[in-house]
């Protein structure tokens, strides 16, 4: 085979594009984020027979009939299990999953744990756009309270849940937030597919059709600035220009925003950012929006060992001095032999 | 025609087991290693030459409270000079540890047969627990029977002392003085079991001794004690069989030795996701232990990531199994569907227990033939196969990984409690004279013929092309230039782009049934009698057994009646039809209400007749024996 297999050279977004035509709804966010993965395939030096695109279902979900890579549409709320095979087979390949706020905590919400917690080495991409959108806009467990839905004519009221607290609660190793359309998407894949262990990315979507502008409270470009705030290992957490930054209420233990006056953050106590504290990631996944800005980028980055790697390591353990012999393992056990002339009794 | 189900009476019920061979049942509290004692005893038997079945009865409960009626674990041995093909109907011996386990089966103990209990056991607490107003050994009631009484208890008690042992751990050894006992009764060698329990206690040597010595005391007391007449020395003659090695298996042993068999044979790895559910967790348990044949085992966090990881894997590259049980089989159906619509190879195990919903979980019952072969959304064909027996179980599962990866389709195996546990002897196969299938993965060939093509740039691999058994390529991803998308969606005609076409989901359902309905099956053979005439009884899966009994007994009788037993449920063997139509009647005996029953008139326009039980327990041969009694008596 080795004689045919084309030399490695460098892809374009272009590479990455099927003859598919695209069926989403003119404005919808997936788009941009189809175009940002496009981006990053080259940046990373994927190659396009390496790579997996697993999806569930929903909107999102049809992400993999749009990459030129392997991709499997699989059933809804399952891609993390399907992946999970897909991995624990062959660990070389490059895994993605595709997945929305629905399939990912809803029907798939033990999946996502799970995943989560093994640390199977792949990306979660988790187009969070706070609705059901292939069913036609019922709400979904990313929703707000009070959402108003066919299904909750009269406004939800059940709590929605965050994301990010969900995969961090779970164990969760690397957990990064972007928005659809901003280009720090990009640079926030690329992290995510360098870190090895599973890289959770919580990307704010908008469904143009049922749920519009619903996180445009952060993601409009004259709210961006006073509520957007990108953070970065070792960059004191700033936003609004820099002339606001979190800092520790030490009475409290909370966060709080405080005044950054002149750009000196250390008199202000800014906090630096520390992608491997965990402690300061529960706390910056969880302010609450309004009183603080929306904290964006990787906002966790702390490596552990990854289940596929455990599992063929303890593979090659176990089967360490051992020869496969089938004839013998099926002479196993307590056995006798029955000779030609039948005993006499 | 009226086709209601044959009610058997207690008349045909009673049955006379042949001369050549006993049935024991060792009856105990869940606690008191009854399942041990009887596996011990089953190997020492097979050791000694004899045929053999049998059949672990134990309760849900992992330790249910001590001496109560719901508690009792029993487990019983059929051994005999003949082929023995059924764990036997009425035991021939009970042994009873305590009142309730001695309440529970004694009615099933033949008139005249042999109860052993252990009357330390016997007191008022126990005799209350079990709701008896009297002592059952003293009052009479057992006068049917013959009855051997002795304190068990203490006479373990005395054989252990030596050892020091506290009160509780001394009466544990009571098992292995009734296992001595029972070894005397029928002539086994005890060097196997004291090997056995050396090496089980290697850690707790003074453990070892004093199970020894209380098997070695029970064997002494049925040697030289003061014993009544009934105790006495049965030999049972060694069964002909086929010159070999032999082996016990159990169904579940059976099946993890036939997988891994299987995807040598095809030359792939084995990829397990499996959830634990009683009574399928022993393949997981098995297969968990054979890294060195390349088989890799998963612990899903429930059933339907169990069958999704194990399509990822067969998406991958390797062979995707997983296992269960009724509620899990359930619960995978879904993704059968997705595995039914990518045409990816896979292997479903489903270890049948009585349903609905948790019904009986260590229960046996065969009443999922329905949800396997039409337990899905849409048109969803997907081929079944239903193992008979412990050893048919390693066959069986040879040929479901066979057509798994002939035909790139999902295929259940069909099992059951019954066959997962029971233990049979097994002439261990030689693994040589199994033609080897191959997997041929996509790759070399496509990029032939791209590179062959008159415009290689135009040139596409076709995902959904198909060979002459319509099956599509296997392409494991990480293969340059066959990059391609699948899923649950429908797929368009050979390229497999998503494709909602009204035309294109007929066509591709008539593809997917035709290529399952097209998968060669073996031709329908007839396992006793004649290929026509006046009686079939046509059975699958686990009532082999007793079919197989009774069918020869009438047949010694001379009566006009054949057996014929299903492996291929689906697609059913070609010839099939034609030989049912070969027979005046037709009796179908399943542990179910009726379904297998209802695909052959489904499938054949045949009058076939139910006869069917659904109690938790297998067939007795004499229930079969009556039916084929009113039948050919009503013809």
């Amino acid at each position: 085979m080795n004689d045919m297999t084309p030399i490695a050279k460098s892809t374009t977004p272009k590479d990455w594009e099927t003859d598919q035509e695209v069926r989403w709804c003119p404005g919808c966010g997936d788009y941009a984020i189809l175009k940002a993965v496009q981006r990053t395939m080259p940046e990373i030096g994927a190659r396009p027979e390496n790579t997996v695109f697993v999806s569930g279902i929903g909107c999102s979900s049809r992400f993999p009939y749009y990459m030129e890579t392997y991709g499997f549409h699989t059933i809804h709320g399952r891609a993390p299990a399907v992946a999970t095979g897909v991995k624990l087979a062959n660990p070389d390949l490059d895994v993605w999953i595709i997945t929305g706020d629905g399939d990912a905590l809803s029907i798939g919400g033990n999946h996502t744990m799970h995943l989560i917690r093994r640390n199977l080495d792949c990306q979660v991409l988790l187009f969070n756009n706070e609705i059901y959108g292939l069913t036609k806009g019922q709400y979904s467990p990313t929703s707000r309270v009070g959402t108003r839905t066919p299904s909750t004519p009269f406004g939800s009221v059940d709590r929605p849940a965050n994301p990010c607290a969900f995969a961090l609660g779970a164990g969760g190793r690397f957990i990064a937030r972007a928005i659809d359309v901003h280009k720090n998407l990009v640079g926030v894949l690329k992290a995510a597919y360098a870190h090895k262990g599973t890289g959770f990315v919580e990307i704010f979507q908008n469904c143009i059709v049922y749920n519009d502008d619903v996180f445009a409270p952060f993601t409009e470009k004259k709210n961006a600035a006073g509520s957007q705030m990108w953070v970065e290992h070792g960059k004191p957490l700033l936003f609004d220009g820099g002339t606001k930054g979190l800092t520790m209420d030490r009475e409290r233990l909370v966060l709080k925003v405080v005044d950054v006056v002149d750009g000196d953050w250390q008199a202000a106590g800014v906090i630096v950012h520390d992608q491997t504290n965990r402690g300061l990631a529960h706390m910056l996944v969880e302010m609450p929006f309004g009183a603080f800005p929306m904290a964006l980028g990787v906002l966790f980055d702390d490596p552990a060992p990854t289940f596929e790697s455990a599992v063929v390591t303890q593979n090659i353990e176990a089967a360490k001095g051992k020869t496969p012999n089938l004839q013998h393992l099926l002479s196993q056990g307590q056995t006798w032999q029955v000779e030609k002339e039948p005993r006499a009794e | 025609m009226a086709t209601a189900a044959h009610e058997v009476t207690p008349q045909e019920a009673s049955a006379h087991p042949l001369a050549e061979s006993v049935v024991v049942r060792f009856a105990g509290d869940s606690g008191d290693g009854m399942q041990l004692t009887g596996g011990q005893f089953t190997l020492s038997t097979a050791l000694s030459g004899n045929d053999l079945a049998t059949f672990p009865d134990f309760p849900a409960e992992i330790r249910a409270p001590q001496g109560t009626l719901f508690g009792v674990s029993a487990f019983q041995i059929n051994f005999g000079s003949t082929a023995v093909d059924t764990a036997g109907d009425a035991p021939d011996v009970l042994i009873a540890m305590n009142p309730a386990a001695l309440k529970v089966n004694v009615g099933q103990l033949k008139a005249g047969g042999l109860i052993i209990a252990d009357e330390g056991e016997f007191g008022e607490r126990n005799l209350a627990k079990a709701k008896y107003a009297a002592n059952p050994l003293t009052d009479g009631s057992l006068a049917k029977w013959q009855l051997l009484s002795f304190n068990i208890s203490q006479l373990t008690l005395d054989a252990v002392k030596p050892f020091g042992l506290g009160n509780k751990e001394a009466l544990r050894c009571k098992n292995m003085w009734t296992l001595g006992l029972a070894l005397w009764m029928f002539d086994r060698d005890r060097q196997p079991i004291i090997d056995w329990l050396k090496s089980k206690f290697a850690k707790a040597p003074v453990l070892a001794e004093a199970n020894i010595a209380a098997l070695n005391a029970g064997h002494a007391y049925g040697e030289t004690a003061e014993l009544a007449g009934p105790m006495k020395q049965h030999h049972i003659g060694v069964a002909p069989a086929e010159p070999g090695l032999y082996r016990t298996v159990t169904g579940a042993e059976a099946i993890s030795l036939g997988l891994v068999a299987g995807v040598q044979l095809a030359n792939v790895p084995m990829f397990f996701g499996g959830y634990p559910i009683t009574p399928a967790s022993a393949i997981l348990h098995f297969l968990s232990r054979l890294k060195e044949y390349g088989v890799t085992t998963f612990q899903a966090e429930d059933e339907i990531a169990a069958i999704a990881s194990a399509i990822g894997a067969s998406y991958a590259g390797q062979l995707g199994v997983t296992s269960s049980s009724g509620p899990g089989i359930a619960l995978k159906g879904e993704a059968m569907g997705l595995a039914i619509m990518t045409e990816l190879p896979l292997v479903i195990v489903n270890s049948q227990r009585g349903g609905p919903s948790t019904g009986l979980p260590t229960k046996t019952e065969q009443s999922d033939l329905y949800q396997a072969v039409y337990g899905r959304n849409g048109d969803a064909p997907m081929p079944v196969i239903a193992a008979r027996s412990a050893a048919d179980c390693f066959d069986c599962a040879i040929e479901a990984v066979r057509i798994a990866v002939q035909y790139m389709t999902p295929v259940m195996l069909l099992t059951d409690g019954y066959i997962a546990n029971a233990a049979e002897p097994w002439l261990v196969p030689d693994i040589s004279s199994y033609a080897p299938f191959p997997v041929e993965f996509a790759g070399k060939q496509e990029m032939k013929d791209k590179l062959a093509s008159e415009n290689p740039d135009e040139w596409k691999f076709l995902p959904y092309g198909r060979d002459e058994k319509l099956k599509r390529p296997w392409v494991k991803p990480g293969t340059p230039g066959l990059l391609h998308r699948i899923g649950g969606i429908e797929k368009a005609v050979g390229t497999g782009n998503l494709d909602y076409g009204a035309e294109n989901h007929q066509k591709m359902t008539e593809i997917r049934r035709d290529k399952v309905a097209n998968i060669a099956v073996p031709d329908q053979i007839v396992e006793l009698g004649e290929t026509s005439g006046k009686l079939a009884i046509v059975g699958w899966g686990s009532t082999f057994g007793p079919i197989h009994q009774a069918v020869r007994r009438a047949r010694a009788k001379g009566l006009d009646v054949a057996h014929i037993h299903i492996r291929h449920i689906w697609p059913m063997p070609a010839n099939l039809g034609d030989l049912l139509r070969g027979y005046d009647r037709i009796i179908v005996p399943e542990m179910n209400t009726g379904q297998l029953k209802t695909v052959l008139r489904d499938q054949f326009l045949v009058d076939a007749k139910p006869l069917n039980k659904v109690s938790g327990q297998p067939f007795l041969i004499s229930e079969i024996e009556a039916a084929i009694d009113a039948a050919l008596a009503a013809l």
